[in-house]
């Protein structure tokens, strides 16, 4: 529950490690919810979230936030990248807060931009960049840890359909090719088809696609 | 020819030689190719056709002629959502099913893009819009289901 509103119910899912699962519903169905639930920001008020045999919901916020910057990634729709930073900046800030100095995190970052076909845009701000290119600066900045599993929430929501498929193709080839977990929030079947399988949620419950045990078959 | 077709057409279903030989009589007899002589060569000899006037007209006016859009699936597939609503059935759970089969097609229309040449993603592309199509009919089709009901059964 949250606040008044009783936002998800009964939800039983499993996420294999290396799995790219795209959770899917209509507006307000609660998979932004589930979202947050599962990466430690939000703390449901009944339930466990296990993440490596550690349950989250039992850590205080401090510790949730040390485990989102050690493990996890994330990637917004629009990129929601930090607008007076240009995007090399954007990318060193996960790897400085975890304590890097910042000549190795910019060393990192450029490589990383690099290796997203953005060679020669890292001095840019991102209102000087593409939906394209700001989304794939965002994909090099939840990737940078090497986290082990990234979270992304309708990271082609404002792309047209060609930005929209090379986003998705970077994201989960560099996934795989790291064997990181990635949850995308999707409403867009075609965003969803990059993913292994989907879980759809209907009014705060799983209703279709396949149920972890399933999945295990 | 026949590979001609194949390299740009016949990626899922090839054309069968017989067919060709077939098509080129039709043609032949149709005044819409010429027969320009027979090509000496390593195997058998060749037929060389040329295309008419009346053969690229005929051309022009198909290609420049609109395909009628048809709707596909939401003949059947509405048919069965209102059978299972007047047959109080779980009409929620015929769409689940086939949302993951359409989801199922669509991964591996995904799949076969990977690597593919241009020719090959355009085909996938076009079936891919018409399943996203299909699919979003589906979920419209989920959030209207209690109204659908009360129209059908008149509940």
């Amino acid at each position: 529950m949250f606040g008044a509103t009783e936002a998800l119910r009964g939800v039983d899912i499993e996420i294999h490690a290396g799995e790219i699962v795209a959770v899917m519903g209509p507006s307000g169905s609660g998979k932004s919810t589930l979202l947050h639930v599962l990466a430690g920001v939000l703390k449901p008020d009944s339930g466990t979230v296990v993440y490596h045999e550690t349950d989250i919901t039992g850590l205080n916020e401090a510790e949730r936030s040390a485990l989102r910057l050690s493990e996890f990634g994330f990637v917004f729709q629009f990129g929601q990248l930090l607008p007076d930073l240009n995007a090399i900046d954007n990318v060193t800030i996960p790897l400085m807060l975890a304590g890097m100095k910042r000549r190795e995190a910019l060393r990192q970052s450029a490589t990383w931009l690099d290796r997203l076909g953005l060679d020669g845009h890292g001095g840019k701000l991102p209102g000087e960049l593409s939906g394209g290119q700001a989304q794939r600066v965002a994909i090099a900045r939840a990737l940078v840890t090497a986290p082990k599993l990234v979270f992304a929430d309708e990271p082609t929501g404002l792309l047209d359909s060609l930005a929209a498929e090379n986003v998705m193709v970077t994201l989960t080839e560099l996934a795989r090719a790291m064997g990181t977990t990635v949850v995308i929030i999707t409403h867009d079947p075609r965003t969803a088809s990059y993913a292994d399988r989907e879980i759809i949620v209907r009014d705060g419950r799983i209703t279709a696609g396949q149920t972890a045990e399933a999945a295990h078959r | 020819m026949k590979h001609g077709y194949d390299r740009h057409f016949g990626s899922e279903k090839p054309l069968a030689f017989g067919q060709v030989y077939a098509t080129l009589a039709r043609l032949l007899r149709d005044g819409l190719i010429d027969l320009l002589g027979e090509q000496a060569g390593s195997g058998p000899d060749r037929k060389r056709y040329e295309i008419t006037e009346v053969g690229r007209a005929r051309v022009t006016a198909w290609m420049f002629t609109p395909d009628t859009p048809e709707p596909l699936l939401q003949s059947n597939l509405f048919a069965k959502t209102v059978i299972a609503l007047l047959l109080g059935d779980d009409a929620n759970r015929l769409l689940d099913v086939q949302r993951a089969a359409h989801m199922r097609r669509l991964r591996e229309l995904t799949a076969a893009k990977r690597g593919a040449d241009l020719m090959k993603i355009l085909v996938c592309d076009h079936a891919m819009f018409h399943i996203e199509a299909d699919l979003r009919w589906i979920d419209l089709t989920g959030a209207r289901l209690t109204e659908l009901q009360t129209q059908v059964t008149g509940a």
